[in-house]
Parts: C-alpha cells; structure tokens; sequence
C-alpha cells in the first residue's frame, strides 16, 4: 500500500471515534435542552465548557496541586519499586516476603490508608497524599519489573551462559532490556492511576485544595456545570500522565514502536 | 501454600517494624530533609498494634452491645453487597459492550480509544456528580435511590477492565477455528455462543480480579463521597474522626475493608476455579 | 594426528540424582569427533541427543566420564570461546538490531566497535544478509531470524559449531535451502559441526556421519558413516541418498519395540 494510501486510510479510522465523540457530545446538549434537563442533574456541554473558561485559574490551580502530588508519587513509587524489584532479582528472600504482599495488595482497596495517614503525619501538608500515591505506584511499579527481571527468555539465557557470561554481564544485557518493556507497561497503568489516588486521598481529609475537594464542594453547592468543569480538568489530567508515559515508552524503546504499527 | 506462609511471615515483619518504629520515633513526628513526613508516634496517633487487635471487641458506642467487630463486620458485609451489585452490573455492561464491538468493526473503531483511554482517565471523579443523583433524579415513578450511586460507580470502574479483556478474549480464536464454524454455516450468534464466550474464558479471569478490586473501592469512595450510611466506607470515615479519642478504631474498619477485597478476590478465585477445571492456565495478558 | 576436536569418554548423565524423579539420560557414551567433520545426532524423543549436545557444550556437568574439546575439559573450552552454539529458537535479542545481536558475543569478549562492527558485517555477507544489517529480528522470516543466529554462532570464527535443532521450527523448503547454506559456510570456514536433529533426510544430508541414539537411557546404538561426496541440489533424489535414509531408518527402527517410556523431564 502506497504511504498516501496508508496515510488516508489512518486517518479514515482515526476519524471515526472522533465522530463518535462529537455526535456523543452533540446528543448530550440536545438531551438536556429538549427534554428541560434540570443543571444540578446534567448540565449542557456547552455549559460546561463555559464553566471550564470562566473557572479557568481556579481550575488550572487544582489541577496543579492534584498534578504535583501525583507526580511526586509517581517518582518515589518508581524509584522504591524498581529498587526492591532489583533486590528482590538478587536476594530471593526479598522476592519471597513481598510478591505475596503485592498480590495481596492488588486485591484490597489500598486507599483506605490515606484516611490514617493524615493523622500519623499531618492532616495541613501533601504528604499524606503523595506517600499514598507512591505506596500503589510502588507495588504496580514493582510487580512488572520483578517479573520483566526473572522471566526471561529460556534460550537467551542458555545463549549467554554458553558464552561464560557472569551474573551482572547477563543482568545488564538481558534481564534490564528485558525489564524495560515491563517497566512501560507498569508505568502507563501507573501514571494515571497515581493521578486518581492524588485526589481521591483528598476525599479521606486533609487540605480541600485539589481537584478531589472542588469537585465535591461544588457539587455540594450545586455548581453543577462548575464541578463537572473540574471533572474535565482531571481528565485532562490523567490524559496527559498516560500520554507521557506512552512517549517516554516510545522514546524509550523505539524498536517496540515500529512493532506495533506493523 | 509456602506463599501463604511468607505473606503471614511478611504481616508479621511489618507488625514488628510498626512496634519498633513507635518505640524509636519521634513522638510528634518529625522531618527528613525539611519534609514533613515521620509519622507521630504518640499513642493517639499510632497505636500499638495488640490495641488495634483489642479495639474490636470494645462496644462501639460507649453503652451500646454492639461489639466493634460486629459492627465493622456489618458494615463490610453492607458494602461488599453493593460491590457485588456493581461488579455484576459492570459485567454485564462490559460483556454487551465488547460482544457489540467484537460484532461490528466500526463500534470497536469508535468505542475502543475512549475505553482504553477511560482507564487513563479518573472517572472517579465523577462520583460526587453520581452521588448527589441520589433523591433528585426521577424517572416516571423510579426515584434514584442513594446506595444506587454507590453501585453504579462501582460498576462504572468495574466495566471498563471487563470490557477489554471480554473484547480479547472474544476475537482470540484462531482463524481456523473461525473457518471451521463458517464450514458449519453457523451464524455470527451461534459461533459467539460455541467459540468465542467459551475462548474468552481465560481473558475474563484476571479481568474480573481488576474488576472486583475496583468495584470495591468505587464503593468506598462513593459511600465516602455520598455519606452513605450502613458500610464500611463510612466507619472509616467516623471512626478516623474519632482519632484523637479512639486512635486504634479505625484500624478495625480499617481491616475490614481489607477483609473485604480479600474476600472479592477469594470470590473470583473460586469462579476462576470453577470456570477453569477442565483448562490449562490462564492466559497472561 | 590432529587433535580431536570433540572428545567424549564415558560419559553418563543422571538428573535429580538420589531423587523420587531421578533419570538416566544418558549412559556410557563414547564419541570422537575429528576436525572438520560434520556429525549429526539423531534419535527419538528423550534419547538425551540435546543432553549429549550441552555436555558438550559444558553448560551441563556429566555424572561420570570426560568431555573434552579441543584437547581442553569443556568447561575451559566455553570460557575460551572455543565454539558457537545455535538453538530452536533463534534467542535473537527483540532491542537489538541484527548487527547487534551478532556483536553480541564479540561485546561480551571486550572487542572494541571497530572490530566488531566488521565482524559482524563478515558474518552477516557470509550467511547473505548484508541488507539487514540494521533491521529488528521480527522483521526477519523465521529462516532469516536463524541464518542470523548462526551469523552470531560464528562471529568468532570458532572451530566447533553445536547445534541443537537449529532449523526445526522452519518449513520443508526454507529447511532445504539453510542446510545447503550451511555446508557452504562450513566448507569455507572448515568448521566441525555437531548437529542435533529429528528429521533422517537432514541427517543425511549434512553430515559426514550420523549417531544414532537409542531411547532413554541413552546410548550409542549405531555410527553410519555418510560418503556422498559434495552436496548439490540433485544429491537428496539420488540413490546413494535414498540408501543412507534407509540405513539410518532401520537403525532407528529397531526402537520400535520398546515400551513406552516414563514421563520425565525433557532430554536437556
């Protein structure tokens, strides 16, 4: 196929959840309008987006204290799960004490701990918020790269013991590059999921200045169309948190990205 | 059965870091590198850990017969009804939707960016905007109960993992498995019934371990962001307002909630079982 | 007289020894192997060929007897890089492009980048695929992916080539086309090859002589010496071929009759 071709027919199917989106949203005015839709149920889009404008500083504020706690999370889950990943790789007692925690984690809703958490640290500061962030990331982040470090392929590592290769030779030139891609996918799991416990946290206490606590002020006070304004800043949000992470993948390891536009 | 008594092993190493670190930590909490982030030690803050195990056989309310764990109990078993409801419900949501983009091209075309990119996106969010639906939304004489919110949230996270592990599973026959049902003349239907949902099996099984674990915490937070009496969302809630008093009580709800998802997780581990008895592993995704 | 290249000496092999699933695998084998020969190990499934394979390959120990190579226990010969190996699946690293999966070896030894990008590029002219230097393995065909491997197998020019199925996992034509590829590299770089394989025509086809291996426990049940002159596209319809297969069949036949063998663990 000719890349002009190829170039139309991408954008052929790239057009059609576009169309879906917007025949979506104009269905959703047209609801509200026809059928006299009270706001405080479900605003008109275009009331939204008037909200969104109108409420642009206040909203670019929360999205930046929200954003700072998840990304502050979002680093120091990264760093403690890679490193326990890699010390779990070495020293198997490690791998044994915390792969059954993590599995046991993944089943139970984590987030609880933030309600404690402002009480044993500060009910006025973001940490409370940022170590919840880190703990999930953590045990994602950890989880894939433990096993992008162990499960490796059974012929690569015949080949580099054939060659006499020692431990950190094949730790280097296997096992890493092997992790990488694990670690990607952790990470695009992670990085929104970092931005959702930014501010559910907020719900459990602490300071009411993130994203979490303006929606349910407004929703409180009826500013419907305000609070949903703050809904698309958080999506946003954790839209621009996965699409980093996708281009840090990308930059990453090209090799995977020319796969998989094959 | 080695895991199991590594995790237990584990449980108890973090009980004696928790002991050790309220015996060496400083008492009002302290600061590394001018953060604020060493938890307080003092007893209204930390309690021990055999006072947490104590706290619930106290009576709840000062008078009252019911015993915390009676009434942390209730409350988890309140919630995990309504996670049930949403997982369900998200099921069922998340199966229609891949069956119907597993059918038409053009649905997966239109809908699939927007289901992958609503696990990006924290829909949680919505969930005061969900809540507040309670006692105002009507439809001809169905008035929108409040607990609904909390399962409808519970489904709106619970969906979207179903939905795209149903949609793998639904086209991963193989093409000759495929060919061979188009020799038998077997419509679109009949092949979904006999090939796909059977094929999909394996795609479920983690999909519905995500999908329990957030059903749960969308209950949870919706019981939080509603004031939703009766589960153990709001026990966390009170019993961690109750803080400076009763520090160790909110432990108790606390291990409720984790009793909970445990408990969901154990649930879809028997359905996998079941659902898995004649079959190899699971397929990884 | 050379040295041999490949020296085997009562070797016998038992996994999980002393254990509830204890296995013979292989039991008093005797083999030499001369210089320049092509030798190929055929048998039945579990008759220990691949064990045979990666005790000379030293990545496994023998429970008694000698392996040498070279003239050197195994295990000297693996730290001196004394030959290549290439398996079923071509193990090529996914991150690396072709001309780096082939300095692999070469990275590993210190050779500094000049050396090796033209080493690489004299493996890769000699297996015909100087076009995909920079290409990524999946884009390769399955046979390229192993003419890749075996590019890799003999970046150091080694004496010794081991090969344990290389070409399994490739249809019939494609199979055809690599083993005439492989005896002209061999021929050009006069390398000895021991070559593990399934299939009698492959046998026959490449090599100077063929051991037959009987079921588990192993042993050497026949040595059939293969003298079909140089190879050619109308060697595998020539009588003389058809003989060999033959020869080597009955060899194989003669197995038929024994019972069924323990499930145990694969013949590594």
């Amino acid at each position: 196929m000719s890349a002009v071709a190829d170039l139309r027919r991408r954008t052929q199917h790239a057009l059609v959840p576009i169309g879906f989106g917007v025949a979506f949203l104009t269905v959703w005015e047209l609801f509200v309008r026809v059928r006299h839709i009270k706001p405080y149920l479900l605003p008109r889009p275009s009331a939204i987006w008037g909200e969104l404008h109108g409420n642009a500083t206040l909203i670019r504020k929360a999205v930046i204290v929200s954003g700072t706690n998840a990304l502050v999370g979002l680093l120091v889950g990264i760093v403690a799960g890679v490193a326990v990943a890699f010390a779990a790789g070495h020293f198997k007692i490690v791998n044994r004490l915390v792969t059954p925690m993590a599995i046991a984690v993944s089943a139970m809703p984590i987030i609880v701990i933030a309600s404690i958490l402002y009480n044993l640290i500060s009910a006025t500061s973001q940490v409370p918020r940022r170590l919840m962030a880190a703990v999930i990331v953590f045990f994602v982040v950890f989880v894939n790269v433990a096993k992008g470090l162990t499960q490796v392929d059974r012929t690569q590592t015949e080949l580099m013991r054939s060659y006499a290769a020692s431990d950190v030779e094949i730790l280097r030139k296997v096992r890493i590059p092997n992790a990488l891609s694990h670690f990607f996918t952790a990470l695009k799991v992670a990085a929104p999921l970092a931005v959702v416990t930014a501010f559910v946290s907020e719900y459990f206490g602490g300071l009411q200045d993130g994203l979490g606590a303006k929606i349910t002020s407004n929703v409180s006070n009826s500013r419907d169309a305000v609070a949903w304004a703050y809904v698309v800043g958080a999506c946003l949000l954790g839209l621009l948190f996965y699409g980093t992470s996708v281009l840090a993948e990308r930059f990453a390891m090209p090799w995977q990205a020319r796969r998989v536009e094959r | 059965m080695v895991d199991a008594a590594f995790f237990v092993a584990g449980l108890a190493l973090l009980g004696v870091g928790w002991e050790v670190y309220k015996a060496i930590g400083p008492a009002n909490g302290g600061k590394v590198l001018g953060v604020r982030i060493l938890p307080r030690t003092e007893n209204t803050a930390m309690p021990h850990v055999w006072a947490m195990f104590r706290a619930f056989s106290k009576p709840e309310v000062r008078g009252s017969s019911r015993s915390i764990l009676s009434v942390v109990a209730a409350g988890a078993w309140f919630s995990g009804r309504m996670a049930l409801a949403g997982l369900f419900l998200g099921v069922v949501i998340g199966m229609t939707l891949a069956i119907v983009m597993a059918r038409y091209k053009i649905a997966e075309r239109g809908l699939l960016p927007y289901v992958v990119l609503s696990q990006t996106v924290p829909l949680i969010a919505l969930a005061p905007l969900v809540v507040s639906w309670g006692g105002k939304l009507k439809i001809g004489g169905f008035t929108w109960q409040r607990w609904m919110s909390a399962a409808a949230i519970s489904a709106f996270l619970a969906f979207f993992p179903i939905a795209i592990g149903a949609l793998r599973g639904l086209t991963s026959p193989s093409p000759a498995a495929l060919e061979l049902m188009d020799s038998y003349a077997a419509p679109w239907w009949k092949t979904l019934v006999k090939l796909r949902l059977p094929s999909s099996v394996p795609y479920l099984v983690p999909a519905l371990k995500l999908a329990a674990s957030a059903a749960v915490v969308g209950t949870i937070v919706a019981e939080i962001s509603t004031g939703l009496r009766g589960g153990i969302g709001r026990l966390i809630i009170e019993y961690s307002r109750e803080g400076t008093s009763q520090p160790a009580k909110v432990f108790t709800a606390l291990f409720g909630a984790a009793a909970l998802g445990l408990a969901m997780a154990g649930l879809v581990a028997l359905l996998d079982a079941f659902a898995s008895r004649h079959r190899p592993r699971e397929a990884s995704t | 007289m050379t040295a041999p290249a490949v020296e085997v000496r009562g070797v016998t092999k038992v996994f999980n020894k002393g254990k509830a699933n204890q296995v013979e695998a292989l039991t008093d084998i005797d083999l030499t192997i001369t210089p320049g020969e092509l030798v190929s190990l055929i048998g039945p499934s579990g008759c220990g060929k691949s064990t045979l394979l990666r005790l000379i390959a030293s990545l496994i120990e023998p429970t008694a007897g000698t392996v040498l190579v070279n003239g050197k226990p195994a295990e000297q010969a693996r730290r001196d890089q004394d030959y290549g190996m290439a398996f079923q699946q071509s193990g090529l690293f996914d991150w690396r492009t072709v001309t780096k999966n082939i300095e692999l070896p070469l990275e590993l030894r210190g050779w500094d980048r000049a050396k090796r990008r033209a080493q690489a590029a004299a493996m890769l002219d000699l297996v015909k695929l100087g076009d995909f230097a920079d290409h990524y393995p999946w884009e390769l065909s399955g046979g390229m992916q192993q003419r890749v491997a075996i590019a890799r197998a003999l970046a150091f020019t080694p004496a010794l080539l081991l090969m344990d199925e290389p070409f399994g996992a490739l249809d019939e034509m494609t199979r055809e086309h690599m083993q005439s590829e492989l005896i002209g590299i061999c021929a050009q770089t006069r390398t000895t090859v021991v070559f593990v394989t399934h299939s009698i025509p492959e046998a026959v086809y490449l090599s100077n002589r063929v051991v037959v291996m009987s079921p588990r426990p192993g042993r050497i049940a026949a040595r059939i010496d293969v003298d079909l002159g140089a190879r050619n596209d109308d060697t595998r319809e020539a009588s003389e071929f058809f003989k060999k297969v033959t020869e080597v069949r009955e060899a194989l036949r003669g197995f038929e009759h024994v019972e069924a063998m323990p499930r145990g663990i694969e013949d590594r």
